[in-house]
């Protein structure tokens, strides 16, 4: 059997499937493709021929699996400008011009670019974007067209239009008015109603429906004028003769005015980053886990840009609101891209007319609900759950890009995150030092599958893109530790990446924990808050890391009690040999078991003193006996990086035990009564479980196996043997 | 490979605060490796300097520690380096200065200048202390470079002198050996697979040059071998600091033009940020 042949077989096995919901999607595509477009000034048809363009080219060269190609919302101002600022011929050369821009992209591999922003600076931009279009829009729908210089002026007038619209008179805007608002209704409640049958077509095809549906009452069954107003009726549709014929040529006579390129770069930069970020978020629904080609992705729209500009269409754009419906249909490859495209075309070759029925306020409510889902108040509440300086550099960026423009706008949020980190820390020379370093270390553990991750200085959205590349390199279905402990800051851009992978190698199969931060202080209880190691920490922890809500959890599910305050009463531990030439600061998250019989606790000790004074963290078990067992050690040879203070003890070898005398070494005082201790049980569990350097100070074992911290997946296994040693011993 | 034993080390002696540790480090060290200690002080001939450094050593007096105080007017590093050269000084040992607030050490502007360009070997000392701190755990790089197989067996000479327990040698792997680029899962698989090729590789090269070590070097240590993809002389340091190796041991760079200290490599990276006890190899 040929894996070949196998994959052309189960090809068309989900060929059904992929066509089904490439038809849902084009139902979605069809109205938003009009808006979009019509909202961005463009003639209505340019967004169905961008989506045309782009289903057909990214399903046949992308590299993704499940995503769907079209025409942008986030385009929608930036595109915007360029038709107003440039006209609609040059806006296509400048179109044509972004999308080899974008297939540069990606041939230079520049697939990362989309990490060197920070979150809620993109956050914020998003949100502006939502607001122009909503802006813009709301008067539409309420059939009161209005023309301002200003993005923010359209915002401020929406009062001013809803009392206009409630004291219209003329019979045309009111009804209007009506098909604007019961639209925008059903998309708003579209979601709240479960009914089968309904939700079989969506929200924005309803709307299609309903006002085609109207139109056509009017005419056959009263046999009277389409009540609503005429300048409020899409027009230009032109049928697939005309589009052919009146195909807009490029006109690239602007190449070199100054606005011309403002344009081009920003219609790139905000291209790039709405199909990165969509890519992104694409890639978690997938339901075989596969992994995108984000470059030759980024090639694919290009050069379905440059095809769609040639053809008089919009730029074209990873979409997410269309690629999850595809996802939630049952698509499984990139042939429901390529249907949604074929669908389009049918619909327009035969039903290009009826869309002329569709009045504009509908299909502008469908915008003001995007619209308003990209800046709606949630938006802002969680991000000021994270922390007040997220919110800070979420609202310049937001009013920077209203009032001046996008790109500016994303600037000026880079630079506010940028001072807002200098601030916190009270320090430049820790960013402008370590910036260039290549600050990340992963390798294997040896004998470990896992993967080690280290991370130094700081972690932010400066040099993120280091440790992605790190990470990025791991199949997902592996375990991998990710250490801050030598970081003294990280940003919750870092942060929420981080959690998006925990994320996705969990749906994966793999493990991904994040260790070391327990000591970092931060302001807000937000898993994604900014984490700083300060010099003196905070002695209440107000907020628990994931490792720390994970041990909490984990000590809920097996009735232990858990305590992540910082212990100082630590005399337990110093009859330790270990502890010997050793201080310990504190123990902190500590787990216990029946009333401390069996304890485990992160533990903060230094090695040497004054300038040799070496801070080590590590997990450790302690387990209390009743009993008196005699003192000893048992390591496997060279376990641990250092081993102190036994000198004077020899290897006991354990008569009848010759492997088991091989791999560890047995130190101790009285050897008379360890080889009587080291019974036959004892042995056997010893050998047949993990290694981990276990030692008796006479009445309490200590175990640990490693001078790190241990991720929860680490403290499970090492709890289950503190318990099942105890069970043996007493 | 003939190894190439320290017969005399050499240190450059300023009355600072760290005086003391850092006599008693090189001393210590001389002691170790049975070899002579030559102390460099730049300035003026003086008996009471002599006395007071005597003073100091005077606990080495049991372990028959052979030192020769050498007094030089000059630039501090031309006069190091010339009597380096003149003294023929196997080791150089140098201490560091720790950064404030922050936990890392790097190398003032004179030991720096020493380290281009010394052309003997050059410890640099990041924590001196009056005690001895035991040298557990070696971590020494295993670059493929000529003089890497000196650079081992060295190590293991070191190691075998101090009783150090383990040798870890460290394969820098630059990402560019890996020629496929990740992706998507196909290239990925393909990249784990040519990753895993280049580890086996690595580290045959690497026990090779073990075998060739005289066994008494080599006995009763722990080897292991320790293959990293990274950027070259940055992640070795990286790794000894994690793995809280108590003395990392490099190959002397190949050459020092004005762009490498532009843009850091190699040893430079161990320059700014010292994780631990470096020993250059020459």
């Amino acid at each position: 059997m040929s894996p070949k042949k196998n994959n052309i077989a189960l090809f068309f096995k989900a060929l059904p499937r992929n066509i089904f919901s490439g038809f849902v999607v084009s139902l979605i595509a069809l109205p938003l493709g009009l808006g979009l477009a019509m909202a961005s000034d463009a003639p209505p048809i340019s967004g169905i021929i961008a989506a045309i363009v782009g289903g057909i080219i990214v399903a046949i060269f992308g590299g993704s699996h499940v995503t769907i190609a079209g025409p942008g919302n986030g385009l929608v101002g930036v595109l915007l400008v360029a038709i107003t600022t440039l006209g609609i011929e040059s806006a296509y050369a400048a179109i044509i011009c972004s999308g080899v821009l974008i297939m540069l992209l990606g041939f230079f591999r520049m697939g990362k670019l989309a990490d060197f922003f920070p979150s809620s600076a993109i956050q914020g931009m998003l949100a502006a974007i939502g607001l122009i279009i909503l802006g813009k829009q709301f008067h539409i729908m309420l059939a009161h067209k209005i023309k301002r210089e200003d993005t923010l002026d359209y915002l401020f007038e929406i009062p001013f239009t809803i009392n206009d619209a409630i004291h219209y008179e003329n019979k045309g805007f009111i009804f209007a008015a009506l098909a604007g608002v019961i639209s925008l209704a059903i998309m708003l409640f579209y979601s709240k109603i479960r009914n089968k049958y309904l939700q079989l077509v969506p929200a924005p095809m309803w709307i299609v429906i309903l006002s085609i549906a109207f139109s056509y009452y009017f005419e056959l069954v009263l046999h009277e004028e389409n009540p609503i107003e005429k300048a409020y009726m899409i027009s230009g549709i032109p049928s697939i003769q005309n589009i052919i014929e009146d195909m807009h040529l490029p006109n690239f006579s602007k190449v070199g005015s100054f606005s011309f390129w403002g344009s081009v770069f920003a219609i790139t930069l905000i291209a790039s980053i709405e199909s990165l970020l969509s890519i992104k978020a694409v890639d978690k629904l997938d339901p075989e886990k596969r992994r995108s080609n984000v470059n030759r992705d980024l090639k694919a729209l290009g050069l379905a840009t440059v095809g769609s500009g040639f053809l008089g269409g919009l730029n074209v754009v990873t979409v997410i609101a269309r690629s999850s419906v595809n996802v939630n249909n049952g698509a499984s490859n990139r042939s429901s891209n390529f249907f949604h495209a074929t669908f389009l075309v049918l619909f327009i070759v035969l039903f290009s007319t009826q869309l002329t029925r569709i009045p504009l306020p509908a299909l502008m409510a469908i915008l003001v609900y995007t619209g308003y889902r990209l800046a709606s108040p949630n938006v802002i509440k969680n991000i000021s759950r994270i922390g007040k300086e997220q919110l800070i550099i979420f609202f310049i960026t937001l009013l920077v890009t209203l009032k001046i423009g996008l790109i500016t706008g994303i600037i000026a949020g880079v630079l506010t995150t940028l001072v807002i980190h200098i601030v916190i820390n009270k320090t430049v020379s820790l960013f402008v030092r370590n910036v260039l370093k290549p600050n990340v270390l992963m390798y294997q553990e040896e004998g470990h599958n896992d993967f080690y991750v280290s991370v130094k200085h700081f972690c932010s959205f400066l040099n993120y893109y280091r440790l992605k590349e790190k990470l990025d390199a791991i199949p997902e279905d592996q375990d991998v530790i990710v250490d801050f402990s030598l970081c003294s800051f990280v940003d919750h851009t870092v942060m929420e990446n981080m959690h998006n992978y925990h994320e996705l190698f969990i749906k994966r199969g793999g493990h991904f924990d994040v260790i070391g931060l327990d000591m970092h202080n931060s302001d807000s209880e937000h898993p994604y808050a900014l984490r700083r190691l300060l010099p003196v920490p905070k002695i209440i922890q107000n907020n628990l890391t994931r490792r720390q809500t994970n041990m909490e959890s984990l000590a809920q599910n097996y009735h232990l009690a858990y305590a992540p305050k910082k212990i100082k009463d630590i005399e337990f531990l110093y009859n330790f040999l270990f502890f010997n030439t050793k201080t310990i600061n504190h123990i902190y998250n500590k787990l216990s078991y029946k009333n401390d019989t069996i304890s485990l606790f992160d533990i903060e000790f230094s090695e040497g003193d004054f300038i040799a004074k070496e801070v080590v963290r590590s997990t450790m078990l302690h387990i209390n006996l009743n009993t008196n067992i005699p003192e000893f050690t048992l390591d496997r040879e060279g376990f641990l990086e250092k081993v102190y203070a036994f000198a004077g003890f020899k290897d006991i070898p354990i008569q009848k035990h010759s492997d088991f005398s091989n791999r560890f070494y047995l130190l101790g005082d009285n050897e008379q009564d360890i080889t009587n201790f080291f019974n036959d049980n004892l042995i056997h569990f010893f050998e047949s479980n993990p290694y981990y350097h276990v030692e008796s100070n006479g009445n309490a074992l200590l175990v640990f196996s490693k001078e790190r911290l241990a991720s929860v997946k680490e403290i499970k296994v090492l709890f289950d043997f503190g318990k099942r040693l105890h069970q043996v011993i007493s | 490979m003939s190894l190439k034993p320290f017969h005399s080390i050499g240190i450059g002696v300023a009355f600072s605060p760290n005086l003391k540790a850092n006599l008693f480090e090189a001393a210590r060290l001389a002691v170790f490796f049975k070899s002579k200690l030559f102390l460099i002080h730049v300035g003026e001939t003086s008996k009471d300097k002599v006395n007071m450094l005597s003073a100091i050593l005077k606990s080495f007096e049991k372990d028959n520690l052979d030192y020769e105080v050498v007094f030089k007017k000059g630039n501090p590093v031309d006069v190091i380096l010339s009597v380096t050269a003149s003294k023929n000084i196997d080791l150089l040992v140098l201490g560091a200065a720790k950064r404030e607030r922050f936990v890392t050490y790097y190398m003032g502007s004179i030991a720096r200048k020493l380290t281009r360009k010394a052309k003997c070997s050059v410890l640099l000392l990041i924590k001196p202390s009056v005690e001895r701190i035991p040298c557990e755990h070696i971590v020494v790089n295993g670059l493929k470079d000529p003089k890497t197989e000196q650079t081992i067996t060295t190590a293991f000479y070191v190691a075998e002198q101090l009783n150090s327990e383990k040798i870890t040698i460290v394969e820098e792997i630059k990402d560019e050996q890996v020629a496929i680029k990740v992706d998507d899962d196909k290239s990925l698989r393909r990249a784990n697979i040519v990753k895993e090729r280049i580890k086996l590789r690595e580290n045959q090269r690497i026990k090779e040059i073990i075998s060739d070590i005289p066994e008494e070097y080599t006995k009763n240590k722990l080897v292991k071998l320790q293959p990293i993809f990274g950027k070259q002389g940055y992640s070795i340091g990286h790794y000894a600091q994690i793995s809280r190796a108590d003395l990392l041991v490099m190959n002397a760079p190949s050459k020092m033009t004005f762009w490498d200290r532009l843009f850091p490599h190699d040893i430079e990276h161990i320059l700014t940020e010292l994780p631990t006890d470096v020993l250059i190899l020459q």
